[in-house]
């Protein structure tokens, strides 16, 4: 009997497994960022324990920094003081750090991808939760929680339960103007925010392999918005171009043998999945949330579900819903008027987002009342944009490009969607305060969320292009 | 990490499916550095209005509802990694959520830091509700060395899951570094494969 990816992965890195206890799980790379480390290092300091591995740990400040103005200090305090900690934490136990002010600074999961740190067969954590993100290259990659940071830096390894195994195919050809946001939205809203909890899935079937690692990023980080532990592709020929000669990339010799072994990583045809669900393309169109978890969603053209046809135990907390958001239960989401766009976060912030933005919006303005805030995932996708002159493009449009982090997507920094504006936004997670205490946000493709803003209204995109 | 005792308390309903963590503690208050003081925080949104005065139809500002137990609605704890969520829950003074299904992360943190997730089915989650809602001083008995959770008024209890290793953390204060440290030579072993 063959394995699963993920059993492939996980046995490669099981340093103990025994009866009655969790598997001693080893990790590769550590990710970090400002937010969920600093009481792991009080945690070690406390314990008189060092970083076991300060080698296989990076870090960056991408959630709490601000995205203008980056070359002056953090004016709010506290923001400054958990930025400030990380450099003197990540100084103290010896850990590179890509802090603010570096040209490899950004958001966590931008930044391990292009910087060739996140590579197949690997396992990675981060203290969040898309890490699932770098899945796409066929990794095991999953968020932890702080605790665990501390136990990753004390021994690179966690105790771990091997999560069930979920295959979702997704086959057939996707339409002008659907992409990858547009297919994960569509899963969840089939399978709800909690249909793959306990499980890490692997995606597959045509529609998945005809998508950039850009694509694949986008699936693989929303994952979790399904419940998921993680989310994992398996690698392939359009991998091994994304990796090959990025920085911290394998080189000549060790190239040769990585990539040899990179091609072992499929699951094995005989295998079974705990779970497998299959979808088709062609029935996904443009898609959009109308409430505040990422499973309430719907196809652009459609209306939000009738209350009547939920189950009776479900109805209060879709009212609930419905009412942060000022919807009513049947009408169309179409035309919903829009206040501010905001295309950033670890879902679609990189430089083929940015592009696919920049062409549609090239020659259109945005529409007036509508704040347009565009936010790189990293230094270097800020970089090339404006190589490529796609800043121009923004500014000429009336969108703002400013500087890379986390913004918007959570609002820990000062980028808050105003008490009941709605934002259309790009990012991963529509709960009720996400963008702000009663922001209201629906999630969007990239491609979505330009035509909102030159529309002022939901549209169907499709009819734009 | 403290000894998690034989516990029988009142307990406070929150009735509500999907609570995310950004709802146990919104971002913007997660710039602390220490794992203290998050209680204070804890739901905030739902429990202040934007001048900080608190909702008084809210649970937590109800005296009625008091306790040691947290119950709501399926699949708490989904959303962000922050064990924050777990803190501000731990913070506040619950040492147990009940819920009919929890997200996998937060059950993690919550077991990490001696918090109890229990796990029931959804007719004794709506039992549990239906008997605090007749009666807000009802009282939940939760024994972890026999895996129970009993309705105290009714004698009615359920037979919950946990894996045998956490349980034993809990009841003896250990955390998973102590367990991890035990096998330092198999890890060197490991990466000299």
């Amino acid at each position: 009997m063959g394995k699963t990816l993920v059993e492939k992965i996980w046995d490669a890195h099981v340093v103990k497994s025994q009866e009655g206890f969790p598997d001693i799980l080893y990790i590769d790379t550590h990710l970090i960022h400002e937010v969920t480390s600093p009481q792991a290092f009080d945690g070690l300091r406390k314990r008189g324990l060092p970083v076991l591995r300060p080698q296989q740990t990076v870090a960056t400040a991408d959630h709490n920094v601000p995205t203008l103005n980056q070359h002056l200090p953090i004016q709010e305090e506290l923001s400054r003081y958990q930025v400030d900690m990380l450099t003197k934490n990540t100084s103290e136990f010896g850990i590179e750090l890509y802090g603010l002010g570096h040209p490899y600074q950004g958001i966590v999961h931008v930044i391990g991808p292009e910087l060739g740190i996140t590579q197949p067969g690997k396992t990675m954590v981060c203290g969040d939760s898309h890490t699932s993100t770098h899945g796409a290259f066929g990794a095991i990659a999953f968020g932890i929680g702080t605790s665990q940071v501390e136990q990753v830096f004390a021994t690179q390894c966690l105790l771990l339960q091997k999560p069930k195994t979920m295959k979702i195919e997704v086959n057939g050809e996707l339409a002008k103007g659907v992409g990858a946001k547009d297919i994960i939205l569509y899963i969840i809203s089939k399978i709800s925010a909690a249909g793959g909890t306990g499980y890490f899935v692997e995606y597959a079937g045509s529609a998945i392999r005809s998508l950039s690692m850009e694509g694949r990023m986008t699936i693989c980080n929303m994952s979790i918005e399904m419940g998921a532990r993680g989310g994992l592709i398996a690698p392939d020929q359009t991998t091994f171009d994304y990796i090959h000669g990025r920085e911290f990339a394998p080189k000549g010799e060790e190239w040769d043998q990585a990539l040899a072994y990179w091609k072992t990583l499929y699951s094995d045809k005989d295998v079974t999945f705990d779970a497998v669900l299959e979808f088709d393309a062609a029935d996904i169109e443009p898609m959009i949330t109308y409430g505040t978890n990422p499973g309430m969603g719907v196809g652009v053209t459609q209306n939000i579900p009738a209350m009547t046809t939920l189950p009776a135990s479900e109805q209060p907390s879709f009212k609930k819903s419905l009412d942060y958001m000022g919807f009513q239960d049947n009408e169309p989401v179409l035309n919903k008027p829009v206040d501010y766009v905001f295309i950033g976060s670890c879902t679609n912030s990189r430089i083929e987002d940015l592009r696919e933005v920049a062409a549609f919006v090239q020659g259109k303005q945005k529409a007036e009342g509508v704040e347009v805030w565009i936010v790189p995932g990293s230094k270097q996708v800020e970089a090339q944009a404006k190589e490529e002159g796609i800043d121009k493009v923004f500014q000429d449009a009336g969108f703002l490009l400013r500087e890379p982090g986390c913004s918007a997507c959570l609002g820990m920094n000062e980028d808050k969607i105003p008490a009941g504006k709605y934002c259309v936004s790009t990012s991963n997670r529509n709960f009720e305060g996400r963008q702000g205490p009663n922001a209201r946000t629906m999630l969007v493709s990239p491609l979505t969320a330009a035509a909102a803003a030159v529309s002022g209204k939901v549209v169907d995109v499709r009819s734009m292009i | 990490m403290k000894k998690f005792k034989k516990i029988t308390s009142p307990v406070v309903p929150l009735p509500i499916e999907n609570i995310d963590t950004d709802q146990i503690i919104p971002a913007r208050f997660l710039k602390a550095t220490t794992r203290e003081g998050f209680g204070d925080n804890l739901f905030r949104d739902w429990r202040y209005n934007s001048d900080n005065q608190p909702k008084a139809e809210f649970v937590l500002n109800d005296p009625t509802f008091q306790g040691q137990i947290l119950i709501a609605g399926k699949n708490f704890g989904c959303g962000s990694s922050r064990e924050h969520a777990a803190w501000a829950i731990q913070d506040y003074g619950f040492d147990v959520v009940i819920s009919s299904f929890f997200a996998d992360i937060f059950k993690g943190n919550a077991l990490n830091n001696g918090v109890l997730p229990i796990q029931v089915t959804e007719e004794f989650l709506e039992k549990i509700f239906a008997s605090v809602f007749a009666d807000a001083n009802s009282t939940l008995t939760i024994d972890l060395q026999a895996q129970t959770v009993t309705i105290d008024q009714t004698q009615d209890s359920f037979s919950f899951e946990i894996n045998a290793y956490k349980k034993s953390c809990l009841i003896n204060g250990y955390d998973d570094i102590d367990f991890i440290l035990s096998h330092k030579e198999q890890i060197k072993e490991f990466e000299n494969k």
